[in-house]
């Protein structure tokens, strides 16, 4: 389900609203992981703690976050964009990429809570449809 | 059989108190009601709902009775499992049956509506849609797809 120019256009204009709470949204959207998927602990056992809002899921959250910034800037060529962040995940971090539809799902739950009014249905469209192929484009390299 | 923690109860209760059944007007256009969103997100799913006319776009979907009246029956239908809470199973038996023999749904729907429903009830809900609310909303869902599903073969 390829991105239309309109996806992308919709996509950039969300994250530069969105962008000034990237780490709270990457914080509430990882917290929430955690606690609604319990599987999703078995990947951060060396944490100190996965309590919502911790440290270290704050710390992590950060990082997720500033990854999908990368993949907005690189959004005309996900694939190409993402090949690090990609060969990190097949070959080290070796996540089960059903868990990139989980996060993805906690993120659009966590935009909805915090931006309602921006949380248009072409948003939410374009945003889903975005993630999927983000999710793709890091599964790239995994075999 | 499913446990659930008082708590656990309380959520869903208090979600279902929230829930607005009559989602129209000018409002609904931005806080996007329940049935709209599976609609649109996913338009693959308007092919049980061929004979309900103008789907093309967000605002023809918003603004469609039957999409409406529609949105309500499915309403009424999670209702329900949450005053049956403790025998969602039995209690879904006959609608399970008439999804898979007599409307032919596939079942992998009822994941997208509950994860569009949550979306929805988050906007709706803000910031009081914590991680234990969530939790509990989507055990819910979980029970309620899992008894759907049931009398598929």
């Amino acid at each position: 389900m390829s991105l239309s120019a309109n996806d992308k256009a919709t996509v950039k204009a969300l994250w530069a609203k969105i962008s000034p709470k990237a780490e709270d949204i990457g914080n509430e959207a990882l917290s929430r992981m955690l606690y609604v998927y319990p599987q999703t602990k078995t990947y951060f056992s060396h944490w100190s703690s996965l309590s919502p809002g911790s440290a270290p899921v704050r710390k992590h959250g950060k990082k997720v976050v500033a990854g999908i910034g990368l993949a907005v800037e690189k959004i005309d060529d996900l694939f190409a964009g993402l090949l690090t962040l990609s060969e990190l995940h097949a070959f080290q971090l070796r996540v089960d990429p059903a868990n990139f539809r989980i996060l993805s799902h906690c993120i659009l739950v966590v935009l909805a809570m915090l931006f309602p009014d921006d949380f248009t249905p072409e948003a939410h469209l374009a945003m889903d449809k975005f993630l999927a192929r983000l999710a793709l484009a890091l599964s790239d390299k995994y075999r | 059989m499913v446990v659930w923690t008082d708590q656990e109860r309380a959520c869903i209760q208090d979600i279902f108190s929230k829930l607005n059944y009559e989602v129209a007007g000018p409002k609904a256009l931005h806080l996007y009601g329940y049935g709209f969103c599976i609609l649109f997100v996913y338009p693959w799913t308007q092919r049980y709902f061929a004979s309900f006319g103008n789907l093309y776009n967000a605002e023809a979907i918003m603004s469609n009775p039957k999409v409406a009246a529609h949105g309500v029956v499915v309403l009424h239908g999670l209702d329900r499992a949450m005053k049956n809470m403790d025998d969602i199973k039995n209690t879904y038996a006959e609608l399970s049956v008439l999804h898979s023999e007599k409307l032919h749904v596939d079942p992998d729907n009822f994941r997208l509506l509950a994860d569009c429903l949550t979306i929805v009830i988050a906007a709706n809900m803000g910031t009081s849609f914590t991680a234990d609310v969530q939790a509990a909303w989507q055990k819910f869902l979980a029970v309620v797809v899992s008894a759907l599903r049931r009398q598929y073969h």
